[in-house]
């Protein structure tokens, strides 16, 4: 039977994650799990996370996690969403500058508190909060079926600004930034596809039929 | 184009049950969560609220057990409120698959709890529900006071402040209910909604009063709300989410349709 590992290591609830996946693929078999065996032998890998990155990765240490996930990243089929790309780059601002773990070139940073729409002149509201466009800018698998500019529900302080030959989105809210990171096996939401409604799932589900070459 | 506007149906539930009736006609079980948070889905709602209305708390335990049925096939964001006091609480809601938990009177009580919460649990899923009403009129400039107990026991603070003040300690959020209104149909208070969402930089949900379309549309023009909420219109169809959202978006609003 086919697995995927969802990586619980505490930074977040991951029930809806779980079950999202479990409506996409029924027969598929969903694991919760921090074992590294686990991970290591799933067929595919989930890396979700919420809450602050100094936390977060904290507890990917607590949880010697480290080595697994960079392991995973490197040859299998892997999802990050929200928090999960935020700690694939090299480094965040948050918490006054935190070291991540450098699996994709870039790094995250917090949006300007002072910015205002250049037309209304109204002030940002952080965070950035509810169903924004998510304009694909890479042609992939993952977006099979998903039109052009769909919907996606976010909620997040700091934003992805990777090297530019591995962005596979935009959005904007304010400034333009990267919404969505893709390389080789690797593809990596900053949007929750567990709360996107129909969108969500059906990526969700291309992630489950996905075959990275 | 850019971020949407968002709707927000409020329930109402009781003992696991959702009351102050839902009148859609053709749905079988009036009082399930999870049947009227599907046609709520269905219908393009970006978010749902339950209200958790029951008055003995050894009854708490059954709210997160329909969290749980919710969640488990609703793939939109959901917000719990209703009588959370403690870090367990929301603990417990939110491995129960709620997104965010609104914090009311207990952030009255005790301020330092909306700050623990937000640390703990990440100001992401921290909303803070604000009933204000406006004080008696010879001021210069309008101000309100927050109230509890639905409205009848004033606490003497400024509407205003607190809402600056739970911003800071790390509310992600603020439901913002007029007293003056609820219940009313007359339409969102847009000074109080406007003199909120000005002081803070946090998204604000525009709550009570809605009666008419053209009162969501107010709230997020005037009002300069983010999202706006609304319980009876929708409960007993006398509109889908859908009509308000292309309401909305004939005045210029981005919606997710």
């Amino acid at each position: 039977m086919a697995s995927i590992a969802i990586i619980d290591y505490g930074m977040g609830n991951l029930r809806s994650v779980a079950k999202a996946l479990e409506q996409v693929a029924p027969a598929v078999r969903i694991l919760v799990t921090h074992r590294p065996e686990d991970i290591l032998q799933a067929d595919r890998v989930v890396f979700p996370g919420q809450g602050a990155i100094r936390d977060c990765m904290q507890a990917l240490q607590h949880w010697r996690l480290v080595e697994v996930v960079r392991q995973a990243a490197a040859n299998k089929p892997f999802l990050g969403i929200c928090l999960g790309p935020q700690a694939l780059l090299e480094f965040s601002e948050e918490n006054g500058g935190t070291p991540c773990l450098g699996v994709l070139p870039g790094r995250v940073v917090r949006f300007d508190a002072a910015l205002r729409d250049p037309v209304t002149d109204e002030r940002i509201k952080i965070p950035h909060m509810g169903w924004n466009q998510v304009h694909q800018t890479l042609a992939h698998p993952l977006w099979s079926g998903i039109p052009q500019d769909s919907r996606f529900y976010f909620v997040h302080s700091y934003y992805l600004q990777p090297a530019a030959a591995i962005a596979a989105a935009e959005t904007r809210y304010f400034i333009t930034f990267a919404s969505a990171i893709a390389q080789n096996n690797i593809f990596a939401v900053q949007f929750h596809p567990e709360k996107s409604a129909h969108a969500g799932l059906r990526l969700l589900a291309n992630f489950v039929g996905w075959n990275p070459t | 184009m850019g971020l949407a506007k968002r709707i927000i149906p409020c329930l109402d539930v009781d003992n696991g049950r959702v009351v102050k009736g839902v009148n859609f006609v053709d749905i079988r079980d009036a009082g399930d969560p999870v049947e009227i948070a599907h046609r709520y889905d269905e219908q393009g709602a970006d978010e749902l609220t339950f209200l958790d209305i029951t008055a003995s708390s050894d009854d708490r335990e059954t709210m997160v057990h329909v969290v749980e049925r919710v969640a488990d096939q609703v793939f939109i964001p959901l917000t719990v409120g209703g009588g959370i006091r403690t870090e367990n609480d929301i603990r417990r809601l939110l491995n129960a698959g709620a997104d965010k938990v609104s914090i009311n009177t207990a952030a009255i009580f005790n301020p330092e709890f909306v700050r623990q919460a937000a640390e703990r649990f990440g100001s992401q899923c921290i909303v803070v529900a604000i009933d204000a009403k406006a004080a008696p009129a010879p001021a210069a400039t309008p101000r309100w006071e927050i109230f509890t107990h639905g409205g009848r026991k004033p606490t003497g603070i400024d509407a205003v402040d607190w809402a600056r003040r739970m911003a800071a300690y790390g509310a992600g959020e603020i439901l913002l209910t007029s007293m003056d209104r609820d219940g009313t149909k007359l339409g969102f208070d847009l000074a109080l909604t406007r003199a909120i969402s000005e002081a803070v930089n946090v998204p604000i949900i525009a709550s009570g009063g809605v009666g008419t379309l053209d009162h969501l549309v107010a709230g997020i023009l005037e009002g300069k709300a983010d999202a706006v909420l609304a319980a009876s219109i929708f409960h007993f169809a006398e509109y889908t989410i859908e009509q308000a959202k292309r309401h909305m978006q004939s005045y210029g609003i981005e919606v997710r349709l």
